[in-house]
């Protein structure tokens, strides 16, 4: 680890304790700390930035090893500017810096932003809004008076219950001088999975929480009472931490008013983000930066800043990467074009190139430029090339779709082992496979995603026609249910798809096992025409997947008949049993 | 009045002649109309246009009267009644994509033609447009090897489904991709019955039931009564194929013989526009 050096700067009247790290010609990013933390809690992604930038850190007057003025009026933002600007002043004499602000270094930072733009190249915020911007949130959540508005307005005011609590005189700064320190580094374990380590929560803990309460008690008041007009045009971004029990996602609504150049990234953690996601954050501010610089970018990067920007015209999946299997036709073409028109980048994988080309082709039509990939998803180490080659040269994908399957029709007795082998393969396998390397590359990233694997109607209806392919599909199922369970906490949702008798070509090349070729044909003909006449289209099943997606859907039956076969598999097995021994194909 | 009357004589080169006179007017009058088109026009004003211009250059009764069809409109999105067909209030923007489809009758021939295009620049057009052109050289190839209309139909749709797109033509009434004509007469007045030409209805009428004594339907869809060699005759045929609220559409004669098949006219706006596209 770079050991940062240590100078003192001399502020608004007050000593300042300033960190620096990396080379000094990089460009700056200045990460301003929260309460009650110190620089330190800004450990993690100091280092992790240090290779690209020259950061700088310090102690916000009270906090740390920095002087520690005693009266609320001490800490007004007058004050803080002018300390900030000092250390821009002695750090990055003469040039524009990036800012990161957490908590009230981010709330400070709004300030900065607003007040001094010219100094700020970017801006980007974790978990503290503009004050400003809170006073014009609440008083239209409550100028509106719709239940929505006002239970996320009740909402945010119960999660604020410590700044009427820091209005108290005295008891604050008791509490904290009696040992509540102890309490709260307990908490941050237990409930932000945050555990303590050397400087973070710091030693001066006690003092640094007792001295801070002056922060919300200059300023806190005054601004939520009067927001002031505040709009800045440095490109800000704002980290939202979905879970944060201090600071409401709803907050951010209406920001891109005041905000024209707006970016914007959840993620599933608590409030101290920068401890818990380190990695994401610090690939963050460096993707902000290096986009409001113009600065080289990957082709990921440059799609996940464009994933973040809020723009009026933004597509809902714009920015994200999804990828396909079997989308060379049926439903996987309808998927991957379902995505594209949402503004997705799609990678359209299957054993036909040239009808995933014809995919991409359309894809990069109706969206950006699509990818098309030959890949048999049955073949293990085929699909570990191709995943190797996603991540390569498009990055993590963001939703993936293992939809390759092939259908198989006929007495159980008359399918051979190859058959089984052959159903398998592709069915269950191709799940697997595309399951476990592309779930492995979103828990690396930490930023979450989303698999969708179709299974099928056949997946709860027994059938004495379909025994290998109702099997593999019932697999496809299971499979799909256990591994929702085990990456929700990561932030991945799984999703199985239950189509139902979908016009989608897959009749067309089932085998019907057992028959020769005339009757194979004759089997093919007669099973496309029923699905045919039933009329349901692959784009119906597309159309279910994004909302799949979007809504993060266990399992989705998608025509009627799905719904009742699931309804009925529910409520009587025993019928099922009966309607299985129909024997129809 | 005998069956024969009505029926194009396609052994008689003065008779197509004069349907591609129609035909010709009828894409001078598309190709004229479509100049005209610019953000803000409503289907309506579009079709007014062209009965207008058509009027003024001598038609004097409709198959059925001018349709156009705007933006998703152009791929029948979400067209479930036949009122939908009708034109409607939607406004053209920039980008939009649009069918213009008439079919005037002027001395008693007749045409019935389909015309596609986009305002602007439209990138998923350009790729359907393209596509289209198959479609075309296909059916033609397939008519001359004597395969049944009812083959016809089954393999446009394989080759729309293997370009993914989706085939709009079976949004048509009877889920048509053709149907015959010929000369259009008659006691009755040349009056307009919503939309569609009420002479054109006898004659449609009259041939429904000798055609189906016959076995065979002045219809060409993709049903029972279409599985048989093509029917010599003028057929005009009308492959409609869309993509994501994008659709275009021909339609033009075909002559149909004892032992062969040729486009009425290969000089025409969407023929010449491929043409150009291949050697770009």
């Amino acid at each position: 680890m770079s050991e940062p050096t240590r100078r003192r700067v001399r502020g608004d009247g007050v000593d300042l304790a300033v960190y620096e790290q990396g080379d000094r010609s990089n460009p700056t990013v200045l990460l301003m700390h929260g309460y009650p933390d110190t620089h330190a809690v800004w450990d993690e992604v100091a280092e992790r930035l240090a290779a690209r930038f020259h950061v700088v850190r310090y102690d916000v007057r009270g906090a740390g090893a920095s002087s520690r003025p005693f009266g609320a009026k001490h800490y007004a933002f007058e004050h803080l500017m002018a300390d900030l600007r000092a250390v821009l002043d002695a750090a990055a004499p003469g040039r524009t810096v990036h800012l990161a602000g957490h908590d009230w270094g981010s709330i400070q930072g709004w300030e900065a932003v607003c007040t001094m733009p010219d100094r700020f190249a970017s801006f980007t915020s974790v978990s503290g809004p503009c004050l400003d911007h809170v006073g014009h949130w609440t008083r239209r959540a409550l100028g509106r008076p719709g239940p929505r508005g006002l239970r996320r307005a009740a909402a945010q005011g119960m999660r604020s219950w410590y700044i009427y609590f820091f209005q108290t005189p005295l008891l604050p700064e008791a509490l904290w001088r009696a040992g509540i320190s102890r309490a709260f580094t307990r908490a941050l374990e237990i409930g932000e999975g945050v555990p303590a380590r050397p400087g973070h929560p710091a030693r001066t803990l006690p003092r640094d929480g007792a001295a801070g309460v002056g922060l919300y008690r200059a300023n806190m008041a005054a601004r939520l009472r009067r927001p002031l007009d505040r709009r800045t045009d440095v490109p800000v971004q704002v980290i939202v931490p979905t879970r944060d029990l201090f600071v409401s996602p709803h907050l951010v609504g209406g920001l891109a008013e005041r905000v024209p150049n707006l970016s914007l990234r959840t993620v599933r953690a608590g409030h101290w983000v920068p401890r818990s996601h380190p990695d994401a954050v610090a690939r963050w501010i460096a993707e902000h930066a290096a986009g409001a610089a113009g600065g080289p970018l990957t082709a990921a990067e440059s799609r996940a800043l464009r994933r973040a920007r809020v723009t009026g015209d933004r597509r809902p999946f714009e920015g994200s990467l999804v990828v396909v299997t079997g989308a060379g036709g049926g439903i996987g073409r309808a998927t991957a074009l379902a995505f594209a028109a949402r503004g997705a980048e799609v990678v359209a994988a299957d054993l036909d190139l040239v009808e995933a080309r014809r995919t991409a082709d359309l894809a990069g039509r109706a969206g950006p430029a699509a990818h098309a990939v030959r890949v048999d998803v049955a073949d293990a180490e085929a699909m570990e090339g191709f995943a190797a080659s996603v991540l390569r040269d498009h990055g993590v994908p963001d939703v993936v779709v293992n939809n390759a399957g092939i259908g198989m029709a006929g007495p159980f007795l008359d399918h051979t082992a190859d058959d089984w082998r052959q159903v398998l393969d592709v069915n269950l396998w191709g799940v697997v496979h595309g399951s476990r390397l592309f779930a492995a590359q979103m828990i690396e990233r930490g930023q979450g995603g989303h698999i969708v694997n179709t299974a099928s109607a056949a997946a709860f209806t027994p059938s004495r026609s379909l025994p290998a392919y109702a099997t593999s599909k019932a697999a496809v199922l299971m499979l799909s249910e256990c591994l929702r369970a085990e990456l929700k906490g990561a932030g991945i949702g799984v999703s199985a798809i239950c189509p139902g008798i979908v016009d989608s070509g897959i009749t067309g090349r089932a085998r019907f096992v057992g028959r020769d070729e005339a009757a194979q044909a004759e089997g093919r003909d007669r099973a496309t025409r029923a699905y045919a006449l039933r009329g349901f289209a692959p784009e119906g099943v597309a159309e279910r997947i994004v909302a799949a997606v979007r809504d993060d859907r266990a399992v989705v039956p998608v025509a009627a008949e799905a719904h009742a076969a699931r309804l009925l598999a529910r409520v009587s097995p025993g019928a099922m049993r009966l309607l299985a021994r129909l024997n129809v194909d | 009045m005998s069956n024969n009357v009505a029926l194009a004589r396609v052994d008689d080169p003065a008779e197509l002649e004069r349907f591609r006179a129609v035909q010709r007017l009828s894409y001078a009058c598309a190709d004229e109309v479509a100049a005209t088109l610019e953000p803000g026009v409503t289907e309506r004003e579009a079709c007014r246009r062209m009965r207008r211009w058509l009027r003024a250059h001598g038609v004097d009764d409709w198959l059925h009267t001018p349709f156009a069809w705007f933006g998703d409109r152009s791929a029948f999105t979400g067209f479930r009644v036949p009122t939908q067909f009708l034109p409607s209030g939607t406004r053209l923007e920039e980008g939009m994509p649009y069918v213009l489809d008439m079919a005037p009758v002027k001395g008693g021939y007749c045409a019935d033609i389909g015309y596609g295009g986009v305002l602007g620049e439209n990138r998923i057009w350009d790729r359907v447009d393209a596509d289209l052109a198959e479609h075309r050289t296909l059916i033609l190839r397939l008519v001359r090897e004597r395969r049944t209309f009812a083959d016809v139909y089954a393999e446009v749709d394989a080759l729309i489904e293997r370009q993914g797109h989706r085939n709009r033509h079976r949004k048509y009434p009877g889920r048509v991709i053709g149907h015959q004509v010929g000369v259009i007469g008659g006691v009755l007045p040349k009056r307009v019955g919503l939309p569609f030409g009420v002479r054109f209805l006898q004659t449609i009428g009259r041939e429904l039931v000798t055609e189906r004594v016959k076995g065979r339907s002045p219809l060409w869809n993709g049903g029972d009564r279409s599985r048989h060699a093509p029917t010599p005759g003028l057929w005009a045929v009308e492959p409609h194929i869309g993509f994501r609220g994008v659709g275009v559409k021909f339609e033009e004669m075909l002559v149909v013989t004892e032992d062969d098949a040729y486009w009425l006219d290969d000089d025409l706006p969407h023929v010449r526009r491929w043409a150009r596209r291949k050697a770009a």
